[in-house]
């Protein structure tokens, strides 16, 4: 069985109240790289679905090395060209994967733009704030010269900088002012969906919370769908609507962001959320709790369940059979053999004797009756 | 079981360097709970009254990095020091372990004033180790682990086997075994076993005390929980005394015994960890603690980027940023005028807890 055998059910799981065409559904979306020409090709992001309407916010959660920033850059084809993709990506139902490179070009920015980690290094040093912000305004033929310097002043004002800021170079400005900077590139060409690749990971926790809260103003105000990628999952719990937990190129859970953070089913998104205490909470004073090993290297995922020899709760079952996402409450989904009905009672049976944390990952049981029509 | 491991490592190097073993049996009889983490005992090291003041460039003004400063670390105790990027607690940390020489105060360790003549540092820092943010860019990408880890050695002309005492930091930090990892390159390492090279680098001295700056800063969520757990291990195992800089107030919840918060070139507030991360008193602290997602306080989100050092204001230098003055509370305690134009005392730089804040100190004046 593959784990693509369930996935014309899930989306519907997430359906927008009215229907009709989400601004972004990805399905079944694999990315391979090939390391050497001739080499096989290693999976980094093996069979992701995905759905997010306007005005949505969705946060993707997992390591370095899982397959979030591949994600995020195969959504517009920004990968090498040693990357191959299969699935579909359709944005306003229009699929990137199999568009024109002119068309490409022409939703890159408009259509969909990223707001990438690491300002200082994606802000071109040589080149005043205002021209790199008037760059693809200019390129998507929108305005002349003198109205995309006027609009670039318009959009530092938008994010909190004076417009008088457009004749700065990034080095004269802060790690928050360049991250605000990269923001207003991303909405210079009124783009319907913003990825943000790590938006907050290098800045403090004053400048953090200013830029969480632009961004989230920035969403409301202009009805935009936004994806945001962290390993932070009490931030992105805080700013988005619902969250993807990925692990080894696959989401392994998903579902209403708070109730992830807070109850997360899987082990791996249990191991995430405890990472980060909550100050005030005894548990972890003097307590921190990490994950021991690292994530598998995509060319040698383990058998079964990729998470296996890193879980805790891990049962024989997981070395061998490979888990799809099932069912895990209203509006979410899992893929650990602890969640849903099936597979679940056996491993819950088999689970309490071995597991400490039973109680915690069978706290979705029970509800899968309420068949994703949550959200 | 690393217990037994690090002591059979360490007994095997203080056997091969006698006079190094009795600096590190003092260390040894200063082993503490971690409860205790020092009580009474005086400080290992100190900053007194330290200010850092670089000179402006072309006319501008001189910058107060660090603008009087007592903070002390006692022995086997973990102080984690606090603050917003530019505050200065990256400089105070370099004037601790004598990188940068105080322009007025002073440093002590283990009782004696720093010297700053080559020797006498060099001496130092074979106690006092400086652990750095972004281990791979303080890993040389051409050396192996064991080079990265034998460098210290090396320059200190380590006269034991240098092998055993690279095997021994190597597994004291968590790289078992430390065999499969001496002819690794760091681009072969993920970030989590970089940060252990770097922290493996510091212990092969056999420090008293490590600086580490933003530890855990660069890394992945499930690889901070694993550094953090391995420094608050070294500090139960060894006895080890750390000072963290970081802006991450969780890590001070998940390891430190004190916090020291500071707001440009001064600690605003400082005391034991439940204390200060509970109930704040400052109000640059509760800003700071608002905005933590999950904190259950209304955000505080303070306006702007820290103010420039050199430009400290008048009074409170948190001032022009204080919400608890723009709001007119510190007007009805009666402050607002002590805010704007009254200095504020330097902490002492251990003891109870302590506050910089005319409206903390009428307020709880008032509350008897």
């Amino acid at each position: 069985m593959t784990p693509h055998d369930t996935h014309e059910e899930p989306a519907a799981a997430k359906a927008a109240p009215g229907g009709g065409t989400p601004l972004l559904e990805v399905r079944n979306l694999e990315v391979t790289y090939a390391r050497t020409p001739g080499s096989p090709a290693v999976p980094a992001v093996r069979g992701v679905d995905l759905r997010l309407e306007a005005g949505q916010k969705l946060g993707i959660a997992g390591e370095s090395g899982c397959g979030k920033s591949t994600l995020a850059l195969a959504l517009l084809r920004l990968l090498p060209s040693t990357a191959k993709l299969s699935g579909e990506i359709l944005l306003d139902g229009e699929d990137i994967r199999t568009m024109s490179w002119g068309r490409l070009r022409a939703v890159r920015w408009a259509g969909a733009s990223v707001v990438f980690q690491g300002a200082m290094h994606s802000l071109n040093a040589v080149h005043r704030i205002g021209d790199q912000i008037a760059e693809p305004i200019l390129l998507h033929g929108r305005a002349t010269p003198a109205a995309a310097r006027k609009r670039a002043g318009e959009l530092l004002e938008q994010v909190g900088l004076p417009a008088a800021r457009v004749q700065a170079y990034p080095h004269e400005l802060s790690g928050g002012q360049r991250q605000r900077v990269m923001i207003a590139m991303a909405l210079a060409c009124d783009p319907r969906l913003v990825i943000a690749d790590e938006p907050t990971t290098a800045l403090d926790v004053m400048i953090q919370a200013q830029i969480l809260r632009l961004i989230e103003g920035l969403v409301a105000d202009q009805d935009l769908g936004l994806i945001m990628i962290s390993h932070d999952l009490a931030v992105l719990s805080d700013t988005c609507d619902r969250l993807a937990v990925m692990y080894a190129g696959r989401v392994v859970e998903e579902g209403p962001a708070k109730a992830v953070h807070a109850h997360a089913a899987h082990p791996y998104g249990r191991a995430l959320s405890s990472a980060f205490p909550r100050i005030g909470d005894l548990a972890s004073r003097r307590a921190p709790r990490g994950l021991p090993g690292d994530p598998p290297d995509p060319a040698a995922v383990p058998d079964g369940c990729a998470f296996h020899p890193r879980c805790p709760v891990a049962l024989d079952v997981c070395a061998t059979q490979d888990q799809v996402l099932r069912v895990a409450g209203p509006g979410r989904r899992a893929a650990c053999v602890r969640v849903g009905d099936d597979e679940g009672g056996a491993g819950a049976g088999d689970g309490a004797a071995v597991a400490r944390e039973g109680a915690g990952g069978a706290a979705s049981e029970g509800v899968s009756e309420t068949t994703g029509s949550g959200s | 079981m690393s217990g037994a491991e690090t002591g059979a490592v360490r007994g095997g190097g203080a056997a091969d360097r006698a006079p190094d073993g009795a600096a590190h049996g003092a260390r040894d009889l200063g082993v503490l709970a971690p409860d205790g983490a020092g009580d009474g005992a005086p400080p290992l090291l100190s900053a007194e009254q330290v200010k850092v003041v670089f000179p402006g460039r072309r006319g501008d003004r001189e910058a107060r990095a660090v603008d009087g400063v007592d903070l002390d670390v006692r022995p086997g105790e973990i102080v984690a020091l606090v603050g917003e990027s530019g505050c200065g607690k990256t400089t105070l940390a370099r004037s601790l372990l004598g990188l940068v020489t105080p322009t007025s105060g002073r440093v002590t360790f283990d009782g004696k004033p720093l010297e700053y003549a080559s020797r006498a540092l060099k001496a130092y820092r074979r106690r006092a180790q400086l652990v750095l943010q972004d281990p791979s860019g303080s890993l040389n990408p051409r050396h192996t682990v064991y080079e990265a880890v034998a460098e210290g050695l090396r320059i200190h002309g380590y006269a034991g086997d240098e092998q055993e005492a690279v095997a021994g930091a190597l597994s004291r930090a968590g790289l078992r075994p430390p065999e499969r990892f001496f002819l690794r390159h760091p681009h072969e390492l993920s970030g989590g076993q970089r940060q252990r090279v770097v922290i493996a680098g510091a212990l092969v001295l056999e420090p008293e005390l490590i600086v580490a700056d933003e530890p855990v800063a660069s890394l992945d969520a499930s690889v901070r929980g694993e550094i953090l757990a391995l420094l608050l291990r070294l500090r139960d195992e060894l006895g080890l005394s750390a000072l963290i800089v970081t802006h991450d107030l969780g890590l001070a919840w998940n390891i430190a015994d004190r916090v020291a918060v500071m707001y440009l070139g001064r600690i605003v507030e400082t005391g034991e960890v439940e204390q200060v991360l509970t109930a704040p008193r400052h109000p640059y602290t509760r800003a700071l603690l608002s905005v933590l997602p999950e904190s259950e306080t209304e955000p505080v989100i303070l306006t702007g980027e820290p103010p420039d050092p050199s430009r400290v204001p008048s009074g409170c230098r948190f001032h022009a940023r204080c919400p608890v003055l723009a709001s007119g509370e510190a007007e009805r305690a009666g402050v607002a005028d002590a805010c704007r134009t009254r200095e504020l005392p330097v902490l002492p730089g251990s003891g109870p807890a302590a506050v910089a804040c005319h409206w903390a100190e009428a307020v709880e004046r008032a509350a008897g």
